[in-house]
């Protein structure tokens, strides 16, 4: 379990942007309602040149939330020790205000798949990510912040809801939750459950960060819709609701538009931001 | 639909689903997809299985197009999207530095039997390995070209030279610099038919890359493995006994190329 004191300062409850390395000169002139910037925490791990510039320079007008897409929490393997370093490397010169992973898991072996992948909800697995979760803070030196997958299929061998599974690793290891609700409502209706239960079960009162993104549309096999979580247009309507739907409960909280591929100008990113900024307005402060 | 968040399912002998069942079907479009796997009524589903087999082949081709995006125009973006979905299967990334991806593949094109007639694309790829190695290549402060004026000629000679961390150098039989800005450079001349060993630098934060000759790469071979000066120059004069070091160490010195020397006496 962390220790509460090494808790560090939070992200602002207002809107931030995945960082692009196009939109550089348009944040610092014209930002709009972003105060915050997440980054993806890999591609931060170089060892120098313009993207620690940029970063070094965004930091001085933005909150950071280093963001890693790598260190396969969910996986079957211990944590890589190398990656655990960078990571403890990164957030130490950069000291950002959040540092946020996924459940899911990514390498395997010595493999890195480049993808967040699904774990089944089980106790062994509950034991597992508590114990990589412990590990990660423990190095870090700082709570971390786990976001909710957005799933295509089921496990039949999970005996968890995923709602209970992240509530008991919140009870368990003191972290964080990033409540992602475009891969709530993917999930809800890839997987036939309202998005709406999902929220009313899920640990509101721990979340640290929530993001907003775009899907894709599809169907399965029988004919059932299939959603993907793509980050590549606006969010769909559904989305904005439950982000409502999660601000009347959490109160105001740092909230992020996620648009990673086809990535849009910056008038088009930042008008996502600004309907986030009018989704934060009507919360009642907490 | 379900009022639940999670369709529980029965107690009992649930397949179970391994990580490395998982690996492998993902990577081979001819397995079947892994038991236990089901869409939320319970029924087995290919099609759902498949975002995730298509979301790491997308990815992982994604990543060699941005790493390789001459590679792809020399071979126009179907053949190179079928190279590199090959290359992914057989090498997936083994570290989660996707700005790295693809150190394996000059090595898989040395074997890749349907572009063995273009000899010259695995140099290619190994400039462009190269570029991103000094984009991403640790800061460094350039040496003062003073503290190199000041040292009388036979100390000089005797002098080690210390590279930048972002300096590559990538010996070719190929013209592979006027290959690479015939297909950067709008304006660029046609390539000519010689070797071209290439120099990157990288003066502040754009890797730039030069043309060599033989003589001036086999220096900067000598000086990256450590010789001194003088070491260096000899290599250099068996390839051409006219060499002068004077354009190269120039150049070296504009692009903040060099940051420190040793001395002997040091």
């Amino acid at each position: 379990m962390l220790d509460a004191t090494l808790t560090p300062p939070r992200l602002p409850a207002a809107p931030g942007v995945g960082y692009k390395a196009q939109h550089f000169a348009d944040l610092r002139e014209a930002p709009g309602p972003v105060k915050w910037l997440e980054v993806h925490a890999e591609n931060y791990m170089g060892d120098g040149g313009r993207p620690h510039a940029q970063l070094r320079a965004l930091r001085e007008d933005f909150a950071i939330s280093v963001h890693g897409v790598g260190l396969s929490i969910g996986g079957e393997g211990r944590l890589d020790p190398d990656h655990l370093g960078r990571l403890k490397h990164l957030v130490a010169w950069l000291e950002p205000a959040s540092f946020s992973e996924h459940l899911a898991w990514s390498t395997h072996g010595a493999e890195f798949l480049d993808d967040l992948l699904p774990l089944p909800y089980t106790d062994a697995t509950l034991t597992r990510v508590a114990d990589h979760i412990d590990e990660v803070q423990e190095v870090l030196g700082r709570r971390m912040l786990l976001e909710n997958p957005s799933s295509y299929l089921a496990f039949a061998e999970s005996t968890w809801s995923e709602t209970d599974f992240l509530a008991e690793l919140v009870r368990r290891t003191g972290c964080g939750l990033l409540l992602d609700v475009n891969n709530v409502f993917i999930s809800a209706t890839n997987l036939d459950y309202t998005p709406q239960s999902y929220l009313d079960a899920y640990p509101l009162a721990a979340v640290g960060e929530i993001h907003v993104g775009g899907h894709d549309e599809d169907e399965d096999d029988h004919g059932a819709p299939l959603l993907i979580d793509s980050h590549g247009r606006e969010a769909a309507e559904p989305v904005w609701a439950l982000l409502d739907h999660a601000l009347a409960g959490t109160g105001p909280a740092p909230v992020l538009v996620e648009w990673d591929n086809d990535v849009p100008n910056w008038p088009t990113l930042r008008a996502e931001a600004e309907r986030a900024a009018s989704a934060l307005a009507s919360v009642p402060a907490g | 639909m379900l009022p639940v968040p999670w369709p529980l399912c029965p107690p009992g002998d649930a397949m179970t689903t391994t990580q490395a069942e998982f690996r492998a079907a993902l990577l081979d479009p001819a397995r079947a997809v892994p038991d236990g796997l089901t869409d939320p009524k319970g029924e087995p589903t290919s099609r759902r299985f498949a975002v995730y087999r298509n979301n790491v082949t997308v990815a992982l081709i994604d990543a060699l197009r941005t790493g390789f995006p001459v590679l792809c125009k020399l071979l126009g973006d179907q053949n190179f999207d079928q190279l590199a979905r090959l290359f992914a299967r057989a090498h997936p990334p083994t570290s989660p530095l996707m700005m790295h991806y693809g150190e394996a593949l000059p090595a898989f094109l040395d074997d890749f039997e349907p572009l063995a007639h273009i000899a010259y694309l695995q140099d290619v790829a190994r400039l462009e390995l190269a570029l991103r190695r000094a984009y991403h290549a640790a800061d460094s402060t350039a040496l003062d070209p003073a503290r190199l004026g000041a040292l009388a000629p036979d100390v000089l000679m005797q002098t080690r030279l210390h590279l930048s961390p972002a300096v590559q150098l990538v010996h070719s039989r190929w013209p592979i610099h006027d290959i690479w800005r015939y297909n950067t450079q709008a304006d660029a001349p046609k390539p000519r038919g010689i070797a071209q060993p290439v120099l990157v630098t990288r003066a502040a934060f754009d890797p730039e890359p030069h043309a060599l000759t033989l003589a001036q790469a086999a220096w900067l071979q000598a000086i990256v493995e450590n010789a001194p000066l003088e070491k260096a120059v000899d290599a250099a004069t068996a390839h051409d006994a006219e060499f002068d070091l004077g354009p190269l160490l120039t150049l070296l010195i504009q692009q903040n190329a060099l940051t420190d020397i040793s001395t002997p006496k040091d």
